[in-house]
């Protein structure tokens, strides 16, 4: 239970904290979950209002709102930020309540506005007051962060562990998972981590050329993909399912268009999906002519697929194309006609887009198509 | 053309030629030394540029309004962000700063004009020329594509793709070399700012009863010296990247990409109070004026501003929690950028204290000044979330900063500046601007502000990162981005008002007088527009509020003040 084990370091690590704790102001030292449940009771009144606002939102379709946490690191950063936004939330009640009230009730108005009130020039206790509350407040929300920052960033890794390095490429990304040999790119695929089975993912973010951020809001906060510079985060998802993300740092002309999906799977639907993209690239022979022109013309340069010839890897590697939902890091839909209108110019996705135009004839396009459709 | 000569400035030959007198009158004002010419020019330029990155923040949230849209491309709307942070930041907001500063600082302590006049005019002409430069890159620099195109590399322009391999054509060394120039004449202004402050006071005026705007012009500037330094270092070392074969930060040569991000952050927080400073030197002008009432705890507020600056130094990291700092530097960073909001709460209750018991007058100056209030509040409030490192992996680089700061920089700062310019206006101009269009362009701006930056902060929390130039439809963005870009349009019409209300009123104004607002420091004491020499007299002051002793001979405050 890597969850305890991080627990138990932090107590060590940071003692002021448990001196803290001893005074009542703040329970600490439990599970993640617990933790944010307890925040989230003391925090109703905000989640009321907060949780209205998908809502507000056209329809909850795919939404990437930190308000939905479904892993461990975005569960405690959520519980966290309900409890700042109680006290920032009573701050602003009473500043701007202050505010209101001198505005409403020192308006000059009436005859008397021609005298001037009498002249106050400071109060050394009153400014001591509201230096001190303040100092007081900052404590409190530091060492409150403090054991959020060292949980989250400090938690080691466990046995059961996936590692996944992630690279991020102008405008795509690229996963590789080292102890499976597999290659794949823009869909994350990881299995579900519960707590009697726990199988937190392990990213090892690699940049291939600029500055990225991996950010699926409802997995953790954000991370920087930055060249010769190794990061690293987690997630320890447990509901299946899929969750979108994108790039969150300005990487170029297609920044935009450098979306993320995670696939969270049940074990079961994990492994087939393993299986799967451990074969090698499939070759059927009615398709052969396809095959045929992608591995005469420059494709091979930047693709691979694994059993041919192709060995590039300035793109996607495409050895089990099809086995993905969306083509062009999420750009459009993995479909024959879209695959189609990429091929003959990614700009009408993607403007900017580094593969080119690849100028074949209509025929050479429909029979490379029809091969890539093949690659399950 | 062929017979005539050129007029010598200032001699009394007969009566020259339309074409003649336009041109002398050109020319004086190219030739100018005089601090508070050079503070109008200043001015005028950050007007100006307000409009044009104005203009371009309109055209990115047509493009923003509805997902998948086609208004912009890609590369425009790369470049038009680009364009709209650094010319916010440095052609309106230092502009902006420098030029008030120029205008009142010798005015409101007793001094005939700045320390170094002719510094001062090639600060402000480096600026100019700076400004010139960036947006030649429409029409000089060239991107991918062989056509003109200006930086578009985001203002922050993260190494590594600055560098040639990334950014190939010629528009990222426009962006650098028009902030090195700027920066040249920013540190011209800074240095000779400070000068005035600490050797041209008139009699009597010790630091201690300087306005709070000298004081916080000064703290601004000693920033300002300590901040631009790097940046231009920073770009200094870009150049030699892209030219002379450097690796700084060209990472595929074993540079690095954080070294940047330290050098650019450690400008670009303190930066932010460069810009706040002088702003919250105007909110502590024109509050007790209006509220009137002297300002609540004087030494504690010059404490404060002083304490933001040293503070302001230490905390550049927080714009860095994602790169994958360690835990204990990141904690660091938290407590230094929380205890920015001590000082700066302080500052709060200052100013409510100032207004409480006061008889407030809420004319267009004061209307701005407490919607600065207001919103200032509330960017601070977002700064302490955004201090909370764990939740700022979320929130970084997500439309939330981008309300935040905008929060900061439009809702504090420019909101500080339009309470500026409508209460100095009479004094330059001698014409009051128009207290009816001056209410619009309030009201107008301040929903359109809310409309746009209060919604900003829920499509963040939704997931919504900054710098993208479209979002697909079912990401579930699309109706509050519809709102924001509603925000924007009503923005728009109110600073439209407040362009026509400057124009209409220095035609048509209403005569100010020497002291439209019965204030009490020492600019209000000279004829509107003062004359080149400011004061006939050498000004003597006892107190802060000169002009309050002198309204008041039986209740001076120098009998009060510690």
């Amino acid at each position: 239970m890597h969850d305890a084990f991080a627990w138990d370091r932090r107590r060590t690590f940071f003692p002021g904290l448990r001196w803290f704790s001893l005074t009542g102001t703040w329970r600490i030292m439990q599970p993640g979950r617990n933790l944010s449940s307890s925040r989230s009771r003391l925090c109703s009144v905000f989640l009321l209002s907060l949780g209205a606002l998908p809502a507000l939102a056209e329809g909850a379709q795919s939404t990437p709102s930190i308000l939905a946490p479904a892993s461990t690191p975005a569960h405690e950063i959520y519980g966290l930020s309900l409890f700042v936004l109680l006290i920032t939330g009573s701050i602003f009640a009473v500043v701007a309540g202050l505010l209101a009230y001198v505005i409403v009730k020192f308006r000059a108005r009436g005859p008397d506005a021609e005298h001037e009130p009498p002249q106050i020039y400071g109060s050394t206790q009153v400014e001591l007051a509201w230096t001190v509350i303040p100092v007081l407040i900052v404590v409190v929300l530091f060492l409150t962060t403090a054991r959020i920052i060292f949980a989250i960033q400090d938690a080691p890794e466990p046995k059961s562990a996936l590692e996944v390095t992630v690279i991020g490429h102008q405008f795509w990304w690229e996963f590789r998972y080292p102890k499976l040999n597999i290659v794949t790119a823009n869909e994350l695929h990881i299995p579900a981590s519960t707590r009697e089975a726990p199988e937190p993912t392990y990213l090892h973010l690699l940049s291939a050329d600029v500055d990225h951020s991996f950010w699926v809001p409802q997995l953790a906060g954000k991370t920087d993909l930055i060249p010769n510079h190794p990061n690293e985060m987690w997630l320890d998802p447990s509901t299946p399912g899929l969750y979108v993300g994108q790039c969150a740092q300005f990487c170029g002309i297609e920044h935009a268009k450098m979306l993320i999906r995670v696939y969270v799977d049940t074990p079961q639907q994990f492994d087939a999906w393993v299986r799967n993209q451990q074969r090698l690239g499939v070759d059927d022979s009615t398709v052969a002519a396809g095959r045929q022109v992608f591995e005469s013309q420059a494709c091979v340069n930047c693709h691979t697929i694994v059993g041919t010839p192709a060995h590039g890897t300035f793109g996607p590697d495409l050895t089990h194309l099809m086995s993905r939902a969306t083509i062009a890091a999420g750009a459009a839909a993995n479909t024959p006609e879209n695959l189609r209108a990429w091929i003959h110019d990614p700009g009408t996705f993607k403007p900017g887009a580094l593969m080119p135009a690849m100028q074949l004839t209509d025929q050479q396009t429909d029979e490379v198509v029809a091969y890539l459709a093949t690659l399950h | 053309m062929a017979d005539q000569t050129l007029p010598i400035p200032g001699s009394v030959t007969a009566t020259p030629s339309r074409d003649a007198a336009l041109l002398e009158w050109l020319h004086s004002w190219v030739v100018t030394v005089d601090h508070k010419r050079l503070g109008i020019l200043y001015v005028v330029y950050a007007i100006f540029f307000l409009l044009v990155a104005g203009a371009e923040a309109l055209a990115m949230r047509i493009q923003l309004a509805i997902p998948n849209n086609h208004f912009l491309s890609p590369e425009l709307y790369n470049e038009f962000f680009t364009m709209h942070g650094t010319t916010m930041v440095f052609l309106v907001g230092m502009t902006f700063i420098f030029g008030f500063g120029n205008y009142l600082v010798p005015l409101m302590i007793g001094a005939r004009d700045m320390a170094f006049p002719r510094l001062n005019a090639f600060s402000f002409w480096m600026t100019a020329f700076g400004g010139v430069l960036l947006y030649f890159s429409f029409i000089g620099g060239f991107g991918l594509y062989g056509m003109g195109a200006a930086p578009d590399v985001s203002w922050w322009a993260y190494a590594p793709l600055t560098a040639k391999a990334f950014s190939p054509g010629h528009n990222t060394d426009y962006w650098a070399l028009s902030l090195i120039v700027m920066g040249f004449g920013t540190l011209g202004a800074a240095i000779n700012t400070l000068a005035t402050a600490f050797s041209m006071r008139c009699r009597g005026m010790t630091l201690f009863r300087m306005p709070l705007f000298v004081w916080l012009m000064v703290v601004t500037s000693g920033l300002t010296l300590i901040t631009i330094t790097p940046l231009t270092a920073a770009q200094i070392m870009l150049t030699i990247d892209r030219y002379l074969g450097g690796h700084f930060f060209d990472t595929q040569a074993g540079g690095s990409a954080t070294v940047w991000m330290h050098f650019f952050w450690i400008f670009g927080h303190p930066e932010v109070y460069v810009l706040i400073l002088p702003a919250f030197g105007i909110a502590s002008e024109v509050i007790p004026v209006f509220s009137r009432k002297a300002i609540f705890g004087y030494p504690v507020m010059v404490a404060a501003s002083v304490g933001i600056a040293f503070v302001s130094v230490s905390v550049w990291a927080h714009h860095m929690f994602t790169i994958g700092m360690t835990s204990v530097s990141n904690s660091f960073f938290v407590l230094s950028t929380m205890m920015v909001g001590i000082p700066t709460g302080i500052k709060i209750f200052n100013w409510i204290a100032t207004m409480w018991g006061g008889k407030i007058r809420f004319a267009t100056p004061m209307l701005f000044a407490t919607g600065f209030l207001f919103q200032f509040l509330i960017a601070g409030l977002t700064g302490i979330m955004l201090s909370v490192a764990p939740w700022d992996w979320q929130l970084h680089n997500s439309y939330f900063v981008i309300a935040h700061f905008h929060y900061t920089l439009t809702g504090s700062f420019v909101f500080c500046i339009f309470a500026a310019i409508y209460y100095w206006y009479p004094k330059v101009t001698g014409r009051m601007l128009c207290e009816n269009l001056g209410k619009w362009h309030f009201w107008l701006f301040l929903v359109g502000f809310h409309l746009t930056f209060d919604t900003m902060h829920f499509v963040g929390i939704l997931g919504m990162p900054r710098s993208i130039y479209t979002y697909e439809a079912d990401r579930g963005w699309g109706t509050l981005n519809m709102i924001i870009s509603a925000g924007g349009l009503i923005q728009g019409i109110a600073v439209l008002i407040f362009a026509w209300n400057l124009i209409h009123s220095y035609l048509h104004g209403k005569q100010a007088g020497n002291d439209p607002w019965d204030a009490w420091t020492l600019e209000w004491s000279t004829p509107s527009p003062p004359p080149a020499y400011n004061f006939a007299d050498d000004p003597v002051v006892r107190s802060r509020r000169p002009l309050w002793d002198i309204k008041h001979p039986n209740d001076p405050d120098w009998k009060y003040e510690q």
